[in-house]
């Protein structure tokens, strides 16, 4: 089933998409009709005009999950399947081609000969603005001008289309012709053209983890890998075209030699280190941009401008042959749409980090798999499951080893036969080791369980140690004035800031983030049962005393149940707080728990990962309030109605 | 015989904000024999909800005498139960372990107090009403679970700060009809604090009209109402020529006081 799911999930979504619009569509339909209705019935400022707008809800949901579906690509796969695959051999001719775009102005502005002309033009005035004085003879002073100067002379040459060589021309011809053969090829259609039967046995789009499929599985998309092929072969062969004509290759040999012999004369120098330094430095330089211009990678603007066109016809072609795919790009692809880097087509826009909904339903499968040698569970821990817990694991936690310490008597020792004689302490330390076998119980397990665990247990110790010292310094001045500073000093802090501490004190376990949680749950039920207890009625304490009451009667059955309503309040909020607070102290510290599961997730950048702990925390913030609100409801139903 | 008596009671605030001190009682002394049901009227700050607090216990004099029998009164005690204006119910209880509240302080046995509890919420005519929550209760029948809980518990004397004042016409008439039956009943002596001259007018059969700076009892009558309102219904009570002069000389004795307060501010 889930593995129909996983195949299926572009068919998933394409169901998902036309219900999510119906209703969209409906739910607007019946709301404007409901509002004009109810609206003839109720003044504006009426709060029963905000009830029963159930249906608004709906809008608010489905347009959220299709934004959802339309940004994350989700609608392009589910309608039009194969136009990410057609886009990624489109994307092949752009990768094959781009050792030529780049060095013209279809790909880069500029031509790259002009560029280099430029900038190697720039920087050889400046270095003969540079030449250090004084540490060369004139005769070598000379010898350098001529050197720069016959530089300057070697950028002109190749500037002119009239020296460029026989050879040279000719094989920027064979380039134009062999291009204009792809353009030719690529108005020719497609038809005829057949995917191949391997290309056809891939994996669906975005079912694995290289998401779109490599080779083109339509015959346009054919087309289009087999002029990317070609393209790669004329690339190729059109960076190993040099323009070098005789007049160059006779300046250069020239400077070549003028060069040798000034580092010659360099290694006889008799000046000062310092002087000798600055020789070498400038003769460097000078040799460094003589490097990038013997190379005849300079061309005539005139023989390039032909390629240019060339590659402007190649993607006219290409323009005409994807015409209804080029929509699909613009309309359903948000972002730039599709990119070949090496060996992976990968989706360039807003779906690189908004996953699809779908994809993210089966991450979320795989993760709550809870068969760890299939696959499932996230890093050796199942997401939420149950397992038999030994109940000598848990009293061995309760217990420490230190008191079976603190008992009178000793260890066992060893007898004179070389056996180990066991006293009565060595069975309690057993016990308080969990070393013996005490049967066991079902217990739940996984990585949200943890979390769920920890929050739980934080907060049980929060409002057991909480709500009485709360009640208390509502009602005596020892307690108020005593703990008041104590919890005010402490309580600002944000609980983050107290992680480091916590978690190095009591380890990076599940203590230290109990005892964490604890921290926050503890201010916050001392202060809303404090004023819980604070706000009870005069008149009710006063009407108890008459009644008979005593002061502790007075606590149990007066002001706690007075206090009812803040402490719950209080238990909602600190939920809330402790909640935020694990999450980022799991991403700080542990092996297990929701927050874990993200931040490994940021770690290797798997985004449908990162979103699936989100919504998990989402659902289950959303699983607790609702838990909270119905349990208010349930026990202070006089809430509002006093 | 348990009379409550009252002598040379005076009573001093500090007031916070300027440390003036501020003679909220001075003087006080009257005995109220058992039995009896003494109304209390009086201006806003003639100190009639401190007299009332020290009664109850809640306050302590600065100087003088306050017993119930023979007993000193310090601190609150079940002989004296009181009832407040909005009724102080426990609104997390429903009305039947309202009324019983006092009895499970005293860890009575529950089928004891049960039947208290009906014996008493059929007398305020509640019957049936043992389990609704309060807070769904009208602001009358709240008074009545107030009434019902504070008499459960059989006190000797039962205070009532202005019981009836935020209820409306008919149902404050229909209320002090229902006072003056369960005083006749019970035999129970009661002090009502109220703001209406009417009020305290049907329902004293003693009344002390306070004037304020300092507290203390501004003229005290005996009148004949109280005993008129167990046999004739109240409203007719209200148009005799008797009621209406008594009713004129107290307002305008009021109405004085406040001009004076007026004038001096």
């Amino acid at each position: 089933m889930s593995e129909f799911l996983s195949t299926h999930r572009a068919d998933v979504a394409a169901l998902l998409i036309i219900i999510l619009t119906g209703l969209f569509v409906w739910s607007i339909y019946y709301g404007l009709r409901r509002t004009r209705k109810l609206d003839s019935e109720q003044v504006f400022g009426d709060p029963e005009r905000t009830l029963g707008g159930w249906f608004w809800a709906v809008c608010g949901v489905s347009s959220l999950l299709l934004v959802w579906f339309y940004f994350s690509w989700g609608t392009a796969r589910a309608f039009f399947p194969s136009a990410a695959n057609e886009m990624c051999q489109v994307a092949k001719i752009d990768e094959a081609l781009s050792p030529i775009t780049a060095k013209l102005p279809y790909g880069d502005r500029y031509y790259k000969s002009t560029e280099l002309l430029v900038r190697n033009g720039q920087q050889l005035a400046a270095l003969e603005a540079q030449m250090p004085a004084g540490v060369y003879s004139s005769a070598e002073q000379k010898k350098l001008f001529s050197i720069l100067d016959r530089n300057q002379q070697l950028l002109t040459i190749y500037s002119d289309s009239a020296q460029q060589s026989p050879s040279t021309g000719a094989d920027l011809d064979a380039i134009h012709l062999r291009l204009q053969g792809l353009s030719e090829a690529i108005d020719a259609g497609y038809a005829g053209l057949m995917p191949t039967a391997e290309a056809l046995a891939q994996p669906r789009w975005g079912v694995t983890d290289s998401e779109i499929p490599m080779l083109p599985l339509t015959p346009r998309g054919v087309l289009f890998d087999n002029v990317a092929e070609q393209s790669k072969e004329i690339a190729q062969d059109f960076v190993k075209v040099r323009n070098l004509p005789e007049a160059a290759k006779i300046i250069i040999s020239g400077v070549k030699s003028d060069i040798t012999s000034l580092k010659e004369a360099d290694k006889n120098y008799s000046g000062s280190e310092a002087d000798l330094a600055s020789r070498k430095t400038y003769l460097k330089a000078v040799e460094r941009i003589f490097k990038r211009l013997d190379d005849g990678a300079i061309f005539p603007a005139a023989a390039m401008m032909q390629i240019n066109l060339d590659i402007l016809q190649i993607q006219d072609s290409v323009k005409s042959q994807t015409k209804g795919l080029r929509l699909v790009d613009a309309l359903f692809l948000p972002g730039e749409g599709v990119v070949k880097s090496r060996t992976l087509c990968v989706e360039q826009g807003s779906s690189r980090w908004l996953p699809k909904p779908t994809d993210v339903v089966a991450k979320f499968a795989r993760l709550a798999n809870p068969n760890l040698e299939d696959g499932g569970g996230y890093k050796g821990t199942v997401l939420f499951w149950w397992k038999w817990l030994e109940i000598a694991d848990v009293i061995a936690f309760l217990i420490p080893d230190g008191v079976v310490d603190m008992l009178p008597g000793d260890y066992g020792i060893h007898n004179d036969n070389g056996e180990f004689v066991k006293t009565y302490k060595d069975h309690l330390l057993a016990v308080a080791q969990g070393d013996v076998y005490l049967g066991v119980v079902p217990m739940l397990d996984g990585h949200i369980w943890d979390s769920v665990f920890r929050v739980i247990v934080a907060m049980g110790f929060g409002i057991a140690l909480g709500v009485p010292l709360g009640i208390y310094m509502g009602v005596s001045r020892f307690f108020k004035s005593f703990f008041d500073p104590l919890i005010e000093l402490y309580r600002p802090v944000p609980p983050l800031a107290w992680a480091p501490l916590i978690l190095t004190i009591f380890g990076i376990q599940d203590d230290g983030k109990i005892f964490l949680l604890f921290m926050v749950a503890f201010a916050i039920m001392v202060i809303s049962a404090r004023t819980g207890a604070s706000g009870t009625q005069l008149s009710k304490i006063r009407a108890s005393h008459s009644l008979g009451a005593t002061n502790k009667q007075i606590i149990r059955y007066v002001i706690l149940p007075n206090a009812l309503p803040e402490i719950l309040t209080g238990i909602r909020i600190s939920i809330g707080v402790c909640w935020g607070t694990l999450v980022a102290a799991e991403m700080l510290a542990g092996t297990t728990g929701i927050g874990f599961i993200e931040n490994v997730a940021r770690t290797v950048s798997d985004y449908e990962l990162i979103w699936v702990t989100i919504l998990i925390m989402g659902l289950l913030g959303l699983l607790f309030d609702i838990a909270m609100r119905f349990t208010i409801s349930v026990l202070i139903p006089w809430r509002g109605k006093g | 015989m348990t009379d409550l008596s009252c002598k040379n009671l005076s009573m001093t605030f500090t007031n916070p904000a300027n440390g003036a001190m501020v003679e909220a009682l001075k003087d006080i002394n009257f005995t109220l024999k058992k039995g009896e049901l003494l109304s209390v009227l009086g201006p806003s700050g003639c100190g009639k909800t401190t007299l009332l607090n020290m009664i109850a216990g809640f306050l302590n004099p600065t100087s003088g005498q306050l017993s119930l029998g023979d007993k000193q009164i310090e601190g609150p005690g079940v002989e004296r139960g009181m009832v407040f204006q909005q009724g102080a119910l426990f609104e997390w209880l429903p009305v039947s372990k309202n009324v019983d509240f006092g009895l499970r302080m005293k860890n009575l046995t529950p089928a004891d107090s049960e039947k208290l509890v009906e014996k008493w919420l059929d007398i305020v005519g509640l019957t049936g009403f043992g389990d609704t929550p309060t807070y769904q209760l009208s602001g009358g029948m709240q008074q009545r679970v107030a009434l019902a809980r504070c008499l459960v518990n059989d006190p000797e004397l039962i205070l009532m700060d202005e019981p009836l004042g935020a209820l409306d016409a008919l149902t404050r008439e229909k209320m002090q009809s229902l006072i003056l039956e369960l005083w006749k009943e019970t035999g129970k002596t009661i002090i009502i604090i109220t703001h209406s001259v009417e009020e305290a007018l049907l329902l004293g059969e003693r009344l002390f009209v306070m004037a304020p700076r300092p507290g203390r009892i501004h003229k005290e009558y005996n009148l004949p109402f109280a005993e008129r309102g167990l046999k004739e219904s109240l409203r007719d009570i209200k148009q005799q020529s008797d009621f209406g002069s008594v009713r004129e000389e107290i307002l305008t004795m009021i109405w004085d006081m406040e001009e004076e307060i007026m004038g001096n501010v």
